[in-house]
């Protein structure tokens, strides 16, 4: 016996070239009249329903404390664990012997972003930041200095926890 | 040399200086108008930096265009390659010259070695062979993408001088016999003539509704625009035949197109929409001045820009065809509704005229009704599975 195969008669509606044509150019008329999406960048940077995530990782800041010191003790935890290699650190003490950092560079050129310096800073004191507005006119203002890094003044990034995925 | 022979040369000429400044300057609009509205069509806003809503942008594109290095590719055959832009871009402003772009204008002055009366008709070149002309010359148009499409020496230039030369052999013939249907109800060939008798009676594309449809789809691959722009098709052959091409010579290739959209649209206005005609007055058919001159201009630049709108539009809604459903469209569709098309047409005028119906809104009316049968093969009949599929598809589906 002959396998016969039912061919099933589509509806017009289905296998129209002209409607299908005609409803698509309807559809693309009402795009045509629609509110545009596009963020006039330069002159606007933020609009109500858009806005950069807390959890950001941008360039770095350093927090200070309150007498505008740099809150780093130096530990060396940040360049140990930096997968990037991008941070100069050379650990000295000032007058009263605490540990400070003499050179505390970050190359922003190297760095990829990941945020595990400011995971593991016992201090609080190094944090990626929520800015992406970087450009400058020469490759060597990439490598950010401690004056430069505790002088930045962009929210810090609230890092993505384990415990709370959805940041809620 | 006669004053008044030296007057017609002068104005002729202006004339023609005009015709090309304006068609340039329209090209460049054009191509902004393109970008800004498919960025409308996708919900952005396109190019707006350069100058006031973006409109020296073309200016910009221009500019880059002049100062870029030309690169003719070492096995290229040089003439042939050289020549390609131009064999594209001149017969596409050459159509322009039989195309009547206002009423006439009245100009009367004397300087004893110069010297013109009377009303200077608005179209460069008013020959009497009129829309023959423009056939024959967009045909041409298919030597230079051909020739640079086999003068690059790439597969891929080669693939889309094919493509288009097919393509454009093929419409042409729907593009011919659905202008024969305005020919016929006018009963002269030459534009300004079509556009007094769409005047005095009605505009064409009332009761030629399905010449007009038939009229816009060869268009649209005549002039290798989405969805037929096989030969370009930058998504398969990476922009076919100007693949090779940079710089100038490149920047012809789009100008001709774009030269080529603005001929079609004004071409489609004088045809279907009554050319530089002011509709529901009678004012602008009675005695000329320059008031009208320039208000019909308006009115014509309006229809044209109507056109080229539709046609950006479609260009950004409907996907391309793919090679065996263009030709399956073409010699299989489009044809046959045109050949029967024009001798149901052609009956039903020859019925009319023995009844002796006066061209009137009845008779529009009539003829309109006549479409009806084709609007419903269209629609109901050829469009099941047909158009694109192509019947032999059909076949093999259903056995």
């Amino acid at each position: 016996m002959a396998i016969t195969v039912k061919v099933v008669r589509r509806p017009d509606s289905d296998v129209s070239y002209l409607r299908a044509s005609l409803k698509g150019m309807g559809l693309s008329f009402k795009h045509f009249l629609r509110k545009k999406v596009t963020m006039q960048y330069p002159e606007e940077t933020s609009e109500p329903e858009w806005k950069i995530s807390s959890r950001w990782r941008g360039t770095h800041r350093m927090l200070t404390d309150e007498q505008g010191r740099a809150k780093c003790v130096a530990c060396g935890l940040c360049p140990q664990i930096c997968p990037a290699n991008c941070i100069n650190l050379v650990p000295g003490e000032d007058e009263e012997g605490n540990r400070i950092p003499l050179v505390y560079e970050i190359d922003e050129f190297r760095c990829i972003f990941c945020g595990y310096c400011q995971e593991v800073c016992p201090e609080e004191a190094i944090h990626v930041g929520v800015h992406f507005e970087n450009s400058e006119y020469s490759r060597d203002r990439f490598v950010y200095d401690l004056e430069r890094l505790c002088g930045q003044q962009h929210p810090e990034s609230t890092l993505w926890d384990p415990s709370d995925p959805k940041g809620e | 040399m006669t004053p008044e022979l030296l007057g017609f040369l002068v104005l002729s000429t202006i004339k023609m200086l005009v015709v090309f400044g304006g068609l340039l300057g329209s090209v460049v609009l054009v191509t902004w108008m393109e970008r800004r509205q498919a960025a409308f069509h996708q919900d952005r806003l396109g190019p707006n930096r350069v100058g006031p809503l973006g409109l020296f942008q073309p200016l910009a594109d221009g500019l880059k265009n002049f100062v870029k290095e030309e690169v003719v590719p070492y096995r290229a055959d040089k003439a042939m390659f050289l020549m390609a832009p131009a064999l594209m871009f001149a017969p596409a402003v050459l159509l322009f010259a039989v195309i009547p772009f206002a009423s006439p204008m009245p100009v009367s002055f004397d300087f004893g070695w110069i010297s013109y009366d009377g009303n200077l008709p608005m179209v460069v070149a008013d020959i009497p062979v009129g829309i023959l002309m423009i056939l024959a010359f967009s045909s041409i148009t298919v030597y230079g993408i051909v020739l640079a499409g086999w003068a690059s020496d790439s597969k891929y230039s080669f693939l889309g001088g094919l493509r288009s030369s097919a393509q454009m052999v093929s419409y042409e013939v729907a593009l011919g016999l659905s202008v024969v249907a305005v020919l016929i109800l006018s009963g002269n060939v030459t534009l300004p003539e079509i556009v007094a008798a769409q005047q005095q009676k009605l505009w064409y594309v009332f009761p030629l509704i399905v010449g007009f449809v038939l009229f816009l789809v060869s268009a649209l691959a005549e002039m290798n625009r989405l969805p037929f722009d096989l030969p370009e098709a930058e998504s398969e052959l990476v922009y076919g035949y100007h693949t090779e091409y940079s710089g100038m010579k490149f920047a012809m290739f789009p100008m001709g197109e774009y030269i080529a959209l603005v001929t079609m649209a004004a071409l489609m206005a004088t045809l279907f929409l009554g050319g530089w005609d002011i509709p529901f007055t009678t004012w602008d058919e009675t005695e000329p001045s320059i008031l009208k001159t320039l208000v019909t201009l308006v009115f014509f630049v309006a229809k044209t820009f109507f056109f080229i709108f539709t046609y950006i539009w479609i260009r950004w809604s409907l996907p391309r065809f793919r090679f065996d459903q263009l030709m399956g469209l073409g010699w299989k569709v489009l044809l046959p509704v045109a050949l029967g098309y024009l001798m149901v047409l052609a009956i039903g005028i020859w019925v009319l005229e023995t009844l002796g119906i006066e061209q009137n809104l009845l008779y529009g009316g009539l003829l309109f009704l006549l479409n009806l049968p084709f609007v419903y093969l269209l629609f109901w009949v050829l469009d099941n599975n047909r158009l694109v599929t192509g019947q032999h598809q059909r076949k093999r589906i259903e056995n």
